[in-house]
């Protein structure tokens, strides 16, 4: 270890810039902050020794510098940037039309650039392996460039001294000399009490500082935001995280998926209520329900009960035995919350799905003939349904949701929406005959059937869709967002101010710095020398403008 | 009952009188405010901003009294569809500048913060104003604070935009063409696409035009209608109008939904209004609009006027994140039961925050102020302006307000 001794006597770290106690730029370590000797001193991190700009030998080293540098870090975050806004130029794939296969939805939707963007992943872009890795490089940049800042900048401003060397004085960029012996030090330092400043003072130097705290803003919100990294990340860790989809049709008591068996839920009533136009209360809408097409919805709600298992411990495929728990409803908005830590979500739903159908048997030519009439409940239909007179009719066929593609009757989905059926008939004595009945379709398929099964009433009910959820994680995230805006708030709404004031035999030196916002700084310390004797300080940057304005900024002059 | 109507009906007349008076109110600052450009004395400088920020708080206050009374009238806060949001984005605009008017005091940013909000609040009124009732997901506290927030957010990074383009236009050189002044040109046509927009549909508006369209949409005839005549015409649509204008051309398919067309037409039309408004500048002006603007701004310095242009984006920044960001997912994971869904206006407000983390990080960086600086102020208004706009228009999710 190369220690650097400072010339106020204060052992610095190697790599140091700016003495720590009395800010003395070194000369061999100048480089470092990129200073050069006509220029303004670089003040980042008050000079002090980062591991960063120290070392660079060793592997471990060269993988500390390339994360550490924030050149890197801007360019992570350039590059999520565009591959952010990459996978929104077309759908993503969670996104697409139910039932469409994106196998060959990209092609026939875009085209060609649809097929590159789905041939390249991009329609599950945001949980692709390298947007992940992209997410860790972030996160791992954020981890080390703190530390290589924070721990350097911590020491150094624990450690300065008031009394300041003269170089680091003249290139602090407010700086200014007054030559005069008639100066007033205790007004001074009331303007500076009055103004916050907390004095600290060295043989007649005084350094006043505010708002220290605000330096570590950036640090406080990096570990917000590697805390909502790691929440997130946690998602992946099965026990965090459950999210299960229930149909319930009304009437029906379901399990609560993910509760072991624990708790049921019953759909009592699925409620989907639209703006009513006639609605007195609804007048101030009157010309925008108009302009609409169709029915504006007002709510979607599942009225259900709650239920708990109490035959413990659950024994496969015998009948539980519930005890209703509490009512609730599930609305937009407002999900049922268990006490365990789930939530079922008014997610979807099902309107008018055909509960039970009724069908008679009579004769092809006359409809008014009745040979008995059989119930098909569509959700346990039976294998065979025997009319009083004897006749059995097999169900051979039941298409919950039935399409006709190509002539053949195609199943569509699961769920009884447009239920069809092939039924055969034997009426004792005769023939079979095979029959197939829907709604509205009512085909013979060999055209020598005697008898026909007509449809002659239906039930419907609604199916409400819940998205049963629990996600452990959301504590850890929602304490790393506030983490993340008390940091920010920190570090953006004030900031760190300090005014040096170094007594010299001609009369007095002032310098200032702040870590932004240079013209509040300005009209602070003017306020504070006003009355003092003290020449208000000038910022040196702005008169190197000036001067250097005019040559090159292209205005012309035309009066003046 | 019937007492009711009545009173929602006569709150909303005044609600949109105000909202007008403001608008006028705006403008007049705006004139008072480009006023001070040509005062050179200091103190005459000074008396005349104290009267352009009083007259722009007389409007703000107006066009508060416009959102309370609209929220009366329908019940529910007012920033639930496109105009209502944009009214107030605009408004929110005008309270960005007051603060970074009493922090910094320069009269030149009400003359370019002023007529953008003026410009945003005139757009607004381009789409639907009446007002309309909530569907179940947006009937959540969170849909206000959120919205309010961001809009508040992304208001005080668009004056980031204001200071940066004063700026550009201030320290770009003029003396020769060069690819720096074609893109401050650029920016500039941009905002007079933006006016040429109003002006067309004010214009078309005011003597009711419509031209009908039947036309094919997810497979169903659909009727629709245009208000501006149809450059392009939507997908296989036939023109039911007799003796109406066009269409040249179609829109592409890729457009998905019913208004796809409609507002691709507008587009059109904006760019195209905004190229006769910029041609016309240029003839009567006879060199580039930014280099006669150039000598009106000498008196700003560019060193305080970058520091407005960054203190925006520090005051902006924490605010967005919250609005945009935190708010916004305690809103997702109750109404979507997910507070994260990569819903492509979510995935732009993330591009918004990332895209300003990242502009605080170059600050940092030696030779990032200044230009540069204004120019990234630039980009990051252009990505909020997409996200308020494009996504609605171009991509469609759930958040499509329009
Ligand atoms: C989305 C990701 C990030 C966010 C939102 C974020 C946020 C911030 C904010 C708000 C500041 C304060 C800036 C200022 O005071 O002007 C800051 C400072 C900083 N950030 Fe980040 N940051 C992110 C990622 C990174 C990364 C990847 C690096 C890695 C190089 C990094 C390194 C730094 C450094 C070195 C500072 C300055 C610290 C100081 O001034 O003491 N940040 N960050």
């Amino acid at each position: 270890m190369s220690e650097i001794t400072c010339e106020c006597g204060h052992v610095n770290p190697e790599g140091t810039v700016l003495c720590e106690a009395c800010g003395k730029p070194f000369e061999e370590n100048q480089h470092l902050n990129d200073n050069k000797p006509e220029q303004l001193l670089n003040m980042r991190y008050d000079g002090s020794a980062r591991r960063s700009q120290t070392y660079q030998r060793t592997i471990v080293d060269k993988i500390w510098n390339f994360f550490s540098s924030v050149k890197i870090g801007v360019s992570i975050i350039i590059i999520l940037v565009i591959a952010s806004a990459l996978g929104t130029v077309f759908p993503q794939e969670m996104y697409l039309p139910p039932g469409s296969d994106p196998t060959t939805h990209y092609k026939e939707q875009y085209g060609i650039l649809g097929q590159i963007y789905y041939q390249l992943g991009f329609h599950n872009l945001y949980s692709s392996w390298w947007y992940l890795l992209l997410l860790a490089m972030l996160g791992v940049s954020i981890v080390i460039a703190s530390i290589d800042r924070f721990v350097p900048l911590f020491k150094t401003l624990r450690k300065q001294k008031p009394k300041r060397h003269v170089n680091f004085m003249k290139k602090q960029r407010i700086f200014g000399e007054t030559t005069s012996t008639d100066i007033d030090y205790k007004r001074l330092k009331k303007n500076l009490k009055s103004k916050r400043y907390k004095i600290h003072e060295e043989e007649g130097h005084l350094l006043a500082e505010k708002n220290r705290f605000s330096r570590w803003g950036p640090y406080v919100n990096h570990i917000g935001l590697i805390l909502v990294l790691l929440g997130a990340m946690l998602r992946f860790v099965p026990a965090m995280y459950m999210d299960e989809f229930l149909w319930v049709r009304e009437g029906e008591t379901k399990e609560i998926a993910g509760t072991d068996g624990l708790y049921y839920i019953k759909n009592e009533d699925f409620i989907l209520e639209t703006y009513d136009m006639e609605d007195e209360a609804n007048s101030q809408f009157q010309e925008s329900l108009q302009n609409q097409s169709g029915p504006v919805p007002e709510n979607y709600q599942t009225n259900a009960v709650i239920y708990e298992r109490t035959d413990l411990p659950v024994v496969p495929g015998k009948e539980p035995e519930l005890e209703k728990v509490r009512e609730a409803e599930a609305r937009v908005n407002h999900p049922i919350e268990l006490d365990n830590g789930i939530s079922l979500y008014q997610a979807s739903y099902q309107q008018n799905e055909f509960s039970s159908m009724t069908f008679k048997l009579h004769d092809k030519g006359n409809e008014d003939t009745d040979y008995g009439q059989f119930t098909v409940n569509l959700i346990e239909p039976k294998d065979e349904y025997t009319l009083d007179n004897g006749t059995t009719i097999r169900l051979e066929r039941y298409f919950p949701e039935f399409e006709l593609q190509d002539g053949e009757p195609t199943q569509v989905s699961k769920f009884p929406r447009n239920p069809a059926f092939i039924f055969e008939v034997k009426v004792p004595g005769e023939e079979t005959e095979v029959s197939f009945a829907g709604i509205g379709v009512n085909i013979d398929a060999s055209g020598e059937n005697d008898y026909k099964v007509g449809l002659v009433d239906f039930q419907t009910r609604d199916v409400t869709g819940l998205t049963v959820k629990r996600d452990y994680t959301l504590p850890i995230i929602a304490f790393g967002a506030a983490i993340f805006m008390i940091g920010v708030i920190q570090g953006m709404y004030w900031n760190h101010r300090r005014i040096w004031i170094q007594p010299k035999d001609t009369g007095v030196w002032v310098a200032g710095h702040t870590n932004k916002n240079w013209f509040a700084l300005k009209k602070d310390i003017d306020r504070i020398v006003a009355d003092t004797g003290i020449e208000p300080p000038v910022d040196q940057q702005e008169e190197k403008d000036e001067a250097e304005r005019g040559n090159d900024d292209g205005i012309i002059s035309d009066k003046q | 009952m019937k007492q009711k109507g009545g009173m929602t009906m006569e709150l909303s007349v005044i609600s949109s009188n105000l909202l007008y008076a403001s608008f006028f109110i705006y403008l007049l600052a705006t004139f008072i405010f480009g006023a001070t450009v040509k005062v050179s004395n200091e103190k005459t400088n000074h008396k005349v901003g104290n009267i352009g920020i009083g007259v722009t708080i007389v409007g703000f206050l107006t066009q508060i009294g416009y959102f309370v009374t609209r929220w009366f009238a329908a019940g529910h806060a007012p920033v639930s569809n496109l105009f209502e949001f944009m009214t107030f984005f605009g408004m929110m605009l005008v309270f960005g500048f007051i603060i970074l008017f009493f922090i910094y005091r320069i009269t030149l940013l009400g003359l370019f913060a002023l007529p953008v909000a003026l410009l945003v609040i005139a757009y607004a009124s381009m789409f639907p104003t009446e007002i309309s009732p909530l569907v179940p997901s947006l009937k959540s506290h969170w849909l206000y604070i959120h919205v309010t927030t961001a809009a508040l957010g992304q208001a005080i990074l668009a004056i980031s935009f204001a200071a940066g383009l004063i700026y550009l236009i201030r320290q770009v050189n003029q003396e020769k063409a060069t690819k720096r002044t074609r893109w401050l040109e650029f920016i500039l046509f941009g905002l007079l696409c933006a006016v040429g927009y109003i002006a067309v549909g004010t214009t078309f508006g005011a003597v009711n035009y419509e031209a009908t369209f039947e036309a094919p949409v997810n497979e169903q005839m659909t009727q629709i209608t245009y208000e501006m005549p149809p450059i392009a015409g939507p997908a296989d649509g036939e023109l039911l109008t007799e003796r109406a204008f066009g269409p040249l051309f179609e829109t592409p398919g890729w457009m998905q939904g019913v208004n796809a067309p409609v507002k691709f037409n507008a587009i059109l039309w904006s760019v195209f209004a905004g190229l006769v408004i910029y041609g016309v500048l240029r003839l009567l002006l006879r060199k580039r609009i930014a280099k006669s603007i150039q000598p009106l701004l000498k008196s700003a310095s560019p060193r305080l006027v970058d520091e407005v242009s960054y203190r925006a984006v520090a005051i902006g920044f924490p605010v967005f994140t919250l609005g945009a960001i935190i708010f916004a997912s305690i809103w997702a994971q109750e109404a979507w039961d997910r507070f994260w869904g990569w819903d492509p206006k979510e995935v732009w407000a993330l591009i918004t925050w990332l895209f300003y983390a990242a502009f605080l990080h170059l600050r940092l960086t030696r030779g990032w102020e200044g230009e540069r600086s204004a120019w990234l102020a630039v980009i990051g208004f252009a990505i909020i302006m997409f996200n308020l706009l494009a996504v609605n228009l171009i991509i469609s999710g759930l958040h499509s307000y329009a």
